[in-house]
């Protein structure tokens, strides 16, 4: 759910990063903080267990500039990955204008991020939207471990729709700006067609 | 869903803004601001420099949305006002016409009696303000004007330039 504000001139959309625990959607969000300009962000907030896990949500504000005269910002959530807080992931995806899924490479993971995809379409129908008609991209992050599945094989199971794929090594950076902007261009896009 | 929900129009924003700059200085508050449920702030009004907005309005957001799902597993529908008390601040949290969620910060200056009875007040002049921006914004629906926003003409170019650097 876009929030236009025509008095103060602001966008606001909301990203949320899905995905099985460990799969670096927190490291997605460090390295976009790490990266950014400190005017263009706010704080990054991360709610987490004294091990490091995401507990609740890792939420990161980022400004981007104007467009028609507008500031654009982007609020980028996180949910957790564990199984079992399900009940969380279902909060955060409200009102959520773009998803990216970050799943993780290694062959032993293949599963996790089936399930989570599944989990993910149920997840969206609950609060009534479409994986279908989403803004959505899928990272596949990890690529620089040895023991990584091949991204045709990682594609014939998890893509949904001809979504942008991206390879990614969330700790090093790579591909992070480029998954985030894939996703951030379709939900300007969603904007444009009103 | 491709249509946004929530619209703010000048006027209405400049009548928020009256009514919780108001509620502030009723209640003695040092901070009172207005948040939707996915945490987007709409309006803030007091001590603004020495809180971190953005993050205040996705944690309020997170907290009502974690009590909502609380409240649903006994069978409540809602809890509709939180407190939370601490050693010097105070934060009270109310539910405004079912999406939007008020938020007031207040110290020893003020008392939970006083917070209570201004947001009561402020909660039915804001939710007529609500209750206006929804039916603007179905009108504007039906009479198709709501595709004149700004962003119809949008270009490739401007989305490109937004991260150009």
């Amino acid at each position: 759910m876009t929030f236009i504000n025509y008095a103060s001139r602001e966008i606001n959309c909301k990203i949320v990063y899905y995905g099985p625990g460990l799969g670096g959607k927190t490291t997605n969000l460090q390295y976009v903080y790490d990266k950014t300009a400190p005017n263009a962000k706010g704080k990054m907030i991360s709610l987490a267990t004294e091990t490091d896990r995401t507990l609740f949500f890792d939420f990161l504000p980022l400004e981007l500039g104007s467009v028609r005269g507008f500031k654009t910002r982007f609020h980028l959530y996180t949910v957790p990955g564990q199984v079992f807080y399900d009940a969380s992931r279902k909060l955060i995806l409200k009102g959520v204008d773009g998803i990216i899924f970050v799943a993780d490479s290694q062959s032993e993971r293949m599963d996790a991020n089936i399930e989570s995809v599944s989990n993910l379409e149920q997840n969206l129908k609950l609060q009534g939207y479409d994986l279908m008609k989403i803004p959505y991209a899928l990272q596949l992050n990890k690529r620089d471990l040895p023991n990584v599945l091949s991204v045709e094989d990682m594609k014939k199971e998890l893509v949904r729709k001809g979504e942008p794929v991206l390879e990614a090594v969330a700790s090093t950076g790579i591909g992070v700006f480029d998954t985030l902007k894939a996703v951030a261009k379709q939900v300007l896009i969603e904007l444009k067609k009103g | 869903m491709t249509t946004p929900d929530m619209i703010m129009y000048e006027d209405e924003y400049q009548r928020i803004k009256t009514i919780i700059a108001r509620l502030r200085t009723e209640s003695n508050a040092k901070l009172v601001f207005l948040v939707d449920k996915n945490g987007q702030q709409i309006a803030a009004h007091g001590e603004l420099e020495n809180f971190d907005a953005t993050s205040l309005a996705s944690l309020t957001a997170g907290n009502v949305a974690a009590t909502d799902g609380l409240a649903k597993l006994i069978g409540e529908k809602e809890f509709s006002i939180l407190f939370h008390e601490g050693e010097r601040d105070n934060i009270h949290i109310s539910i405004v016409a079912q999406r939007v969620i008020l938020v007031v910060i207040f110290d020893s200056r003020s008392s939970l009696g006083l917070v209570r009875l201004r947001v009561k007040k402020a909660s039915f002049e804001l939710t007529e303000v609500f209750e206006k921006i929804v039916k603007k914004i179905s009108s504007e629906k039906e009479a198709g004007t709501l595709d004149d926003s700004p962003f119809a003409e949008i270009t490739d170019e401007d989305i490109d330039s937004l991260f150009s650097e």
